[in-house]
């Protein structure tokens, strides 16, 4: 590859004047471009950081018009708000209910679509277009209309305001996603692999079990990313169908909370915050798998 | 079908080992298969149970008039049983084309269009842009990456909250504004500028995917394809548009759709940006969900007839996509 960086004659002379000899290694870019790149890529950061920081910086003030007037905010930092929340409300409970559903779901989730995406990568059995087509229609249903006909059946079953309902609910959002991805992505692992793996006596579901999910790994920290970040602080659903307080997932339990004290941004501010860490810290365990799943991606090629 | 099958395979093939028909070809095609299915039912089972079931239920409503004070329901320990009645395409007809439709209905579509058509639009070609930026051989670009998926990182329910203090009257982006002399619009008040609002903090929201995605395309593409196209004196712009695009076709065709699909349901950044308020910049779907459960009496049947009137336009419009999408593939042989 490193030989063909030279620039040959008949390319020198396809564009002659406008840039003269001068050889450049592939893929560098001049001075000014790589000037312009990161200025554009500096300003696209900070844009897509503001918001996140502001909401962290305006968490610090103590009242509740504090975000009209940020300049004030420098003179009084505090952790009161973070006091308060804390302190004053079932956080703990929230929090470990949120935890419970949204770390189950991305589980049974994950592996639920990871056996599905499989069997549709590597068996063409009768079917399975209309499953990927049908997959593909779930994403387009709106809560509209599932959300009175699922609350009846949940409410006949019985698990309305039961974690297990809940579960169930957010699964049939995420899965259907989460299949196509892994499809995706063991479509790029060579069948080779499968076929090793049963000349050596493993069963169809032991190759995939012990071989192909194992290779997977990035696919599967994209997915589990992905059902994590929609169910961590989701609120429609969870509004609908958990009906007692100490069943409440964290956003639900701190909207409430916040809705009964009028308005008071800067304690809501600070539930955002706290909201918000759990998923970072998630994001940041998953993000080495995420580069290296696409780094992957590319030496495949 | 038991566990049994395979084992069973082995032996019947054992046994008619002098005449392996169809019936051994059957067979084995269902052990195969067997596995098959048995990896995709839970699948099957949990949409089967929790979409299928209650998509049909949701239909039979919207053939009715079903609302909170006819449905069964519980009060204290009396059960009242269900009231509403069948009223046929009642509900449809009285969406479509009843009394003052426009503003309830048609007014909404028309915005919900424009909405879909501009930020997937944003989405893609500013996901596009700074995905070739990123794929570049740039100091740093580990940080950048970081930085620009943290919209995508932290939950929505966080990041519209902090849009809605930075856009409020008197918050930080109408700060900045007023003192550069510019006008100060009412972005959470006033139509237009709660449209310009959302699309906004939608296009903020979704680019991080699109970018992400297109990212790992731009990477599978073979770095020998660009040498070739160097070496035949093609220019950046040529490079981009005879090797970039068409090595991002299968990415983006699904992105895109997957796109259009999410943003057409949009339902997160319009509802926690504005709550049930803000008539003019509801969406279909959030439409839908205020005369569910937004209002008192909740109209059920009307709120289940605008999620199927949803999903017809989205399965419609994934049909023609589809069919455009094979037939410019013929094009391009």
């Amino acid at each position: 590859m490193s030989t063909t960086t030279e620039r040959p004659a008949p390319a020198a002379t396809a564009a002659p004047a406008a840039r003269p000899a001068k050889v450049r290694p592939r893929g560098e870019s001049s001075p000014l471009a790589k000037a312009l790149s990161h200025g554009v890529l500096i300003v696209a950061g900070l844009i897509a950081l503001f918001p996140v920081a502001w909401i962290l910086f305006v968490s610090l003030g103590p009242d509740k018009t504090d975000y009209l007037h940020p300049g004030q905010i420098l003179g009084k930092l505090t952790l009161s708000n973070y006091q308060h929340v804390l302190g004053d409300t079932d956080f703990f409970t929230w929090f470990g209910n949120a935890v419970l559903v949204s770390g189950v779901t991305t589980v049974f989730g994950v592996l639920v679509a990871a056996t599905t995406g499989y069997a549709v990568s590597r068996m063409k059995f009768p079917g399975h277009r209309p499953l990927m087509w049908s997959l593909l229609v779930t994403q387009m249903f709106p809560i509209a209309v599932l959300i009175v006909p699922m609350y009846t059946m949940l409410s006949d079953l019985g698990l309305l305001d039961s974690y297990t309902g809940l579960i169930l609910v957010y699964s049939t959002t995420t899965v259907p996603y989460c299949a196509w991805l892994l499809k995706g992505y063991f479509d790029t692992i060579p069948v080779e692999i499968d076929e090793a793996g049963r000349v050596d006596g493993l069963s169809p579901f032991g190759t995939f079990w012990r071989l192909v999910l194992p290779l997977a790994r990035p696919g599967l920290a994209v997915a589990a990313f992905y059902s994590f970040l929609t169910y961590w602080a989701e609120v429609p659903f969870a509004s609908t169908f958990m009906l007692s307080s100490d069943k409440y997932t964290l956003a639900v339990g701190l909207q409430t909370f916040v809705s009964e004290h009028d308005a008071q941004w800067n304690l809501m501010a600070a539930t955002a915050v706290l909201i918000a860490i759990p998923s970072a810290a998630f994001f940041y365990l998953v993000q080495r798998h995420l580069v290296t799943g696409l780094t992957a991606g590319a030496s495949k090629s | 079908m038991s566990v049994a099958v395979q084992g069973a395979t082995g032996k019947g093939g054992r046994e008619r080992e002098q005449r392996p028909g169809l019936l051994e070809r059957l067979k084995r095609s269902y052990a195969k298969h067997w596995y098959a299915y048995a990896m995709i039912a839970p699948v099957v089972l949990v949409l089967g149970a929790l979409v299928l079931y209650p998509l049909v239920e949701g239909i039979w409503l919207t053939l009715t008039d079903a609302n909170s004070l006819n449905v069964a329901r519980k009060i204290g320990v009396n059960e009242i049983p269900a009231s509403y009645e069948f009223v046929g395409f009642h509900n449809y007809a009285d969406i479509l084309w009843g009394p003052g439709s426009y503003d309830r209905f048609w007014s909404h579509f028309v915005w919900t269009i424009a909405w879909t058509a501009i930020c997937v639009f944003l989405h893609y070609t500013l996901g596009l842009g700074l995905a070739l930026l990123l794929n570049k051989k740039l100091r740093g670009r580990a940080v950048y990456r970081m930085l620009l998926i943290l919209p995508w990182a932290v939950p929505t329910f966080v990041t519209v909250f902090s849009w809605r203090l930075m856009l409020s009257d008197g918050g930080v982006v109408n700060s900045v504004l007023s003192t550069l002399h510019l006008p100060e619009p009412g972005w959470l008040t006033e139509p237009w500028a709660q449209k310009v609002a959302a699309i906004m903090v939608n296009t903020w929201a979704g680019v991080p995917f699109m970018m992400i995605s297109l990212l790992g395309g731009l990477q599978s593409i073979p770095g020998e394809l660009y040498e070739a196209a160097e070496m035949d004196g093609a220019t950046p712009w040529q490079r981009f548009r005879y090797v970039t695009l068409p090595g991002l076709r299968s990415v983006s065709s699904t992105v895109v759709l997957l796109g259009v699909i999410w943003t057409f349901n949009q339902f997160n950044v319009i509802f926690l940006l504005f709550g049930t308020g803000a008539p003019d910049a509801q969406l279909l779907v959030t439409w839908a969900y205020r005369l569910g459960f937004g209002q008192i009496p909740r109209d059920y049947a009307q709120s289940a007839a605008y999620g199927v009137i949803l999903l017809s336009i989205l399965i419609v419009f994934t049909a023609f996509y589809r069919r455009w999408l094979a037939r410019t593939e013929q094009a391009n042989g």
